[in-house]
């Protein structure tokens, strides 16, 4: 084949693969590894066999400060039954991310994701939007927004059911 | 000019990119800004209520001029937050 035909067909190959390179993660999707956020993801605790919720925040976000003290409360609630809250900040300044986190004094584990890697994989729909992840690692319920109680009661009974399930070691 | 099997099927692939490139824009998908990348929407000084004396005044302009009052829409900042 010849040199400019191979050109033309690499250039369109390239431009309409680039559209699909972030699509969404859905419900039964395996959620991509949290490691990718840096030395930040790859420190944080082994989440192997535990139920899993990863929200996806902003300093910048009303409903996200409202949601803090929930997860708190969950994570309190839940930790010793195999609960793990991991809250990642989409944050582009550092400044912003600290002075969020000192006011709010989350209970749970929270990196920030510095160079939006993970969220622009995830390709979050809203802000916060938050990932309930079963044992096995793949999401099971998806929350777009935060409303109050009516998302805590949800998301409860959600974890509820998750935790109920055998972890698929076992 | 003669035109060459070559040129003929350059041509077409660059019809074929074009096209592409514009059935890309008639996508519902396509998002201007993510809403990740809205902080600076969201900063208070987006708000066009910000200052309630200024939104007094203009207010004030408005029904005098127009001779009408409220129906001014709604408030808020811009991050598409819920």
């Amino acid at each position: 084949m010849s040199s400019p035909i191979r050109f033309w067909i690499t250039s369109i190959l390239l431009f309409t693969s680039s559209t699909y390179l972030f699509a969404d993660v859905r419900v039964g999707d395996a959620f991509p590894a949290l490691s990718i956020i840096g030395p930040a993801g790859a420190e944080l605790p082994a989440a192997t066999g535990k139920v899993m919720l990863v929200d996806f925040w902003a300093s910048w976000c009303a409903p996200c400060k409202e949601s803090f003290p929930t997860y708190s409360q969950m994570h309190s609630d839940y930790r010793a039954r195999g609960l793990m809250i991991v809250a990642v900040s989409v944050d582009e300044k550092q400044g912003a991310f600290d002075s969020f986190v000192k006011k709010m004094g989350p209970a749970f584990v929270v990196v920030r994701d510095r160079d939006q890697q993970l969220v622009r994989q995830v390709s979050v729909p809203t802000m916060p939007t938050c990932y309930l992840l079963g044992r096995d690692g793949r999401v099971r319920f998806v929350h777009q927004g935060f409303h109050g109680a009516e998302t805590d009661r949800l998301i409860r009974k959600e974890i509820d059911a998750l935790l109920a399930e055998n972890s698929p070691a076992s | 000019m003669k035109t060459t099997p070559l040129r003929q099927v350059s041509a077409l692939l660059l019809a074929l990119l074009g096209l592409t490139a514009l059935g890309g824009c008639a996508s519902s998908d396509l998002v201007r800004v993510r809403p990740w990348e809205r902080a600076t929407l969201a900063d208070p000084i987006m708000k066009p209520d910000r200052d309630p004396l200024a939104t007094a005044m203009t207010e004030h302009v408005y029904f005098s001029r127009e001779s009408a009052s409220g129906g001014r829409g709604v408030g808020g900042s811009g991050c598409g937050c819920n």
